[in-house]
C-alpha cells in the first residue's frame, strides 16, 4: 500500500503532510506529557521489530501464498495510539529511504493511509473501548481481525482517493475502489490473525505489555459511542463513494465519450474539476504540453532533439567537474604529503 | 539471497557509500534534503502529457550520478519495488484515454499512452532522487538536516533509533527462521500454529533488549534527547550548488528549454 511519489501532484502531497504533521504534532505532544525517557528506546527498537517481522513469509493456510506484517495495529496495542503512531512513523521514513518502499513526498499520504488509521482508529476506536471491561484472548482476536480489516480498508480508500484526485490514472473511481478494496480485505484478514496470534501470546505470557491493561478507567468511548462514530465514519465514506460512482457510471463509455469530441477536462464535474484546477495552478506552464496542440509533433522532435544535446553537455560537464575535483583533492593529499 | 540477507546487505551497502570521502558526500546535509524534496516535489507537478519536460529533469539525476559516482545499477535494482506498482496504475491509460495526440510512423499516438509514459518516468526520476539522497548521505547526516528543520527531537531520536536497532533485529530474525526452516524442510514460511510464539518470542526479546538499551543510555548520560554532536557550518559551495540547482530545475520546469535549444538544429 505504499504510494510512490509519481502516484501524486504536489496540492495532494502537501495536504497529506499537513494532515500528518497535524497527527504527528498532537502525537509528541502526549508522548512529552508522559514524560518516560524509558518509552523513547523502547519506540525505536519496536520500530527496528516491525521492521524485521515485516521480512518474515507466514504461511496462508489453504493457499500456497504466503502474507507479510504491516504492524501498525500490533504497535498501537503495545505502545499505545501516540507512540505508537511515532514509532510507525519512523518504519515508513526507514522503508521510505533504504529500500524505496513509498516516495519522500508520499509520506505524508503514507503515514496517514497506515500509520494514522492502524494507530489512532485501531487504537482509540476498536482496541481501548473493546478491552475497556478486561482483556481476554477472545476480545484480543477480534479486536486485531476487526481493527486491521477496518484501518486496511481506510487506507486502501485513502490510496484510490489521493491517487483518483492527482489525476494520474485514467482509471475511473469506481473501478479502483472496487479494485482495491477486496484486495485489501484479504491483506487485513491475514495481518489481522498475525497480529492476533502475537497479541495473544504476549498476552499468555507477558500481559502487562499490552496497552490499556492499567489504563481500562481511563477509556473515554464507550462501545455504543465507537459504533456510533464508525457508523458515522462508514456513511461518510459511503457517501463519497457513491457520490463519485454516479460521476463515472462505466469506464468503456467513458473512454467512448472521449474519442467522440469531449475533452478531458469537460469529463467530468464537481470535485474533479476543482481537483484539476487546483493541479492546473500546480503546474508552472500547462500550455507546454504535448496534447491540444497542432505543433505538438514538431514540439516533441525539437524537444527530443534538445534533450538529448543537453544531456550530453551535462554528462561532458559533469565528468568535467568529478575530474577536476578528483584531481584537486589528488594534489592537496600530495601537498600533505 | 534471502529477502532478510538482501535487506541487510542494502543496508550496509548505503552505510558504506553514504561514509565515503566524496565531493557530494560533504555537502551540507540539508542542502542535499531540500534539494530532493524540491526536485521531486518539480517532477511530480508536470502535466500527464509533458513529456518532454520530464526528459528536462533527466539531468539532475544524470548529473549527480556522475558527480557522486553513484552506481547506476544499484539504482536500477532499487526500482524493483515502485515500477511494478507504477505500471499498475497507469497501464489501464491507453485503454480509456484514447485521445488522438499524434502519430509515430503509422501508430496512432493517444493520450493515454504519453500519461502512462510519463507516469513512468516520474517513477524512476523520483525514486532516483531519493537514492542519491541516501547514497551520498548518513542517517546521522539527514537526522540533522531533519532537527535544523526543527523536526521534534523525540521522532529525530526514535528514527536514529530503529536505523541502529535495525540489522540487530533482522539479524536475530534471520537466525530464528533459518532455526525453524531447518526444522520444517520443505515449508514455505511459518507455518500457522507457530505465528504467534515465533514472532511473540521475538517481540519479547526486542522489548528485553529495549529495557537494556535504555539501561546503558542511562549509564552513559541519557536524559531524553541525544547530543546533536558539533554543527556543521555551510560553506560557499554548498551555497553555491543549491542556488545552482534552485535556479536551473526551476528554469527547466518553467520553459521548454529542450524544444527551444532542439529548435536551433532541427
Amino acid at each position: 500500500m505504499h504510494m510512490a511519489d509519481a502516484l501524486i501532484v504536489p496540492a495532494v502531497a502537501g495536504t497529506m503532510y499537513v494532515a500528518s504533521t497535524l497527527a504527528a504534532g498532537k502525537s509528541v505532544k502526549e508522548v512529552r506529557l508522559e514524560n518516560d525517557t524509558k518509552k523513547i528506546p523502547l519506540m525505536g527498537v519496536m520500530g527496528a521489530f516491525v521492521f524485521a517481522t515485516q521480512m518474515i513469509n507466514f504461511t496462508i493456510p489453504g493457499t500456497g501464498s504466503s502474507g507479510h506484517l504491516c504492524g501498525g495495529m500490533m504497535l498501537s496495542a503495545l505502545l499505545g495510539p501516540y507512540a505508537g503512531f511515532l514509532t510507525m512513523i519512523g518504519v515508513l521514513l526507514v522503508q521510505c529511504l533504504f529500500f524505496a518502499d513509498g516516495g519522500l513526498l508520499a509520506l505524508g499520504c503514507n503515514i496517514w493511509n497506515m500509520a494514522f488509521y492502524g494507530c489512532f482508529v485501531g487504537a482509540l476506536l476498536i482496541w481501548r473501548p473493546m478491552m475497556k471491561k478486561g482483556i481476554t484472548k477472545g476480545k484480543i482476536v477480534a479486536a486485531s481481525m476487526l481493527g486491521c480489516i477496518l484501518t486496511l480498508q481506510l487506507g486502501a480508500f485513502s490510496v484510490c482517493l489521493e491517487t483518483f484526485i492527482s489525476g494520474v490514472t485514467e482509471l475511473p473511481f469506481a473501478v479502483f475502489v472496487a479494485t482495491m478494496q477486496p484486495i485489501h480485505l484479504a491483506i487485513g484478514a491475514v495481518e489481522g490473525l498475525i497480529t492476533s496470534a502475537v497479541l495473544v501470546f504476549v498476552h499468555e505470557a507477558r500481559p502487562e505489555l499490552l496497552w490499556g491493561t492499567t489504563q481500562s478507567e481511563e477509556g473515554k468511548l464507550s462501545f455504543g459511542k465507537t459504533i456510533g462514530v464508525l457508523a458515522v465514519l462508514a456513511a461518510l465514506i459511503g457517501g463519497i463513494l457513491s457520490l463519485f460512482a454516479s460521476s463515472f457510471p462505466d469506464g468503456l463509455e467513458w473512454s467512448i465519450a472521449r474519442i467522440t469530441g469531449d475533452t478531458e477536462l469537460e469529463a467530468a464535474g464537481g470535485a474533479y474539476d476543482v481537483f484539476a484546477s487546483i493541479q492546473e495552478k500546480t503546474s508552472f506552464l500547462p500550455d507546454y504540453a504535448f496534447s491540444g496542440s497542432d505543433s505538438a509533433a514538431g514540439t516533441t522532435v525539437s524537444g527530443i532533439a534538445g534533450a538529448l544535446i543537453v544531456l550530453g553537455v551535462c554528462v561532458l560537464a559533469s565528468y568535467a567537474f568529478r575530474f577536476f575535483k578528483n584531481n584537486k583533492k589528488t594534489v592537496t593529499v600530495n601537498e600533505q604529503d | 539471497m534471502s529477502k532478510i540477507n538482501q535487506a541487510i546487505y542494502e543496508i550496509q551497502k548505503l552505510d558504506a557509500m553514504a561514509k565515503e570521502d566524496r565531493w557530494m558526500n560533504n555537502l551540507h546535509p540539508l542542502v542535499k534534503l531540500v534539494l530532493t524534496i524540491y526536485y521531486i516535489t518539480l517532477t511530480v507537478s508536470f502535466h500527464k502529457y509533458q513529456v518532454e519536460g520530464l526528459l528536462a529533469m533527466c539531468i539532475y539525476p544524470v548529473a549527480c550520478f556522475i558527480i557522486g559516482e553513484l552506481s547506476i545499477r544499484d539504482a536500477l535494482h532499487r526500482l524493483r519495488i515502485v515500477l511494478p506498482l507504477v505500471c499498475i496504475v497507469g497501464v489501464l491509460n491507453p485503454f480509456f484515454d484514447r485521445t488522438p495526440v499524434g502519430a509515430f510512423g503509422g501508430l496512432m499516438i493517444t493520450g493515454g499512452m504519453i500519461s502512462m509514459l510519463t507516469l513512468m518516468i516520474k517513477g524512476v526520476l523520483t525514486v532516483f532522487a531519493s537514492y542519491i539522497l541516501i547514497a551520498t548521505t548518513s542517517v546521522e547526516g539527514i537526522c540533522y538536516a531533519f532537527r535544523l528543520v526543527h523536526v521534534p527531537k523525540i521522532m529525530v531520536t526514535q528514527f536514529l533509533l530503529i536505523y541502529r536497532y535495525m540489522t540487530v533485529l533482522l539479524e536475530e530474525t534471520k537466525r530464528m527462521t533459518q532455526a525453524y526452516a531447518l526444522r520444517a524442510p520443505g515449508q514455505r514460511g511459518i507455518h500457522i500454529s507457530a505465528w504467534g510464539s515465533m514472532v511473540g518470542q521475538l517481540l519479547l526479546r526486542s522489548m528485553d533488549r529495549a529495557q537494556e538499551v535504555y539501561e546503558s543510555m542511562c549509564l552513559r548520560g541519557f536524559t531524553g534527547e541525544f547530543p546533536q554532536g558539533k554543527p556543521k557550518k555551510q560553506s560557499r559551495g554548498d551555497v553555491g550548488y543549491l542556488l545552482f540547482w534552485l535556479v536551473l530545475l526551476f528554469v527547466l520546469r518553467t520553459y521548454p528549454v529542450f524544444a527551444l535549444i532542439g529548435g536551433l538544429f532541427v
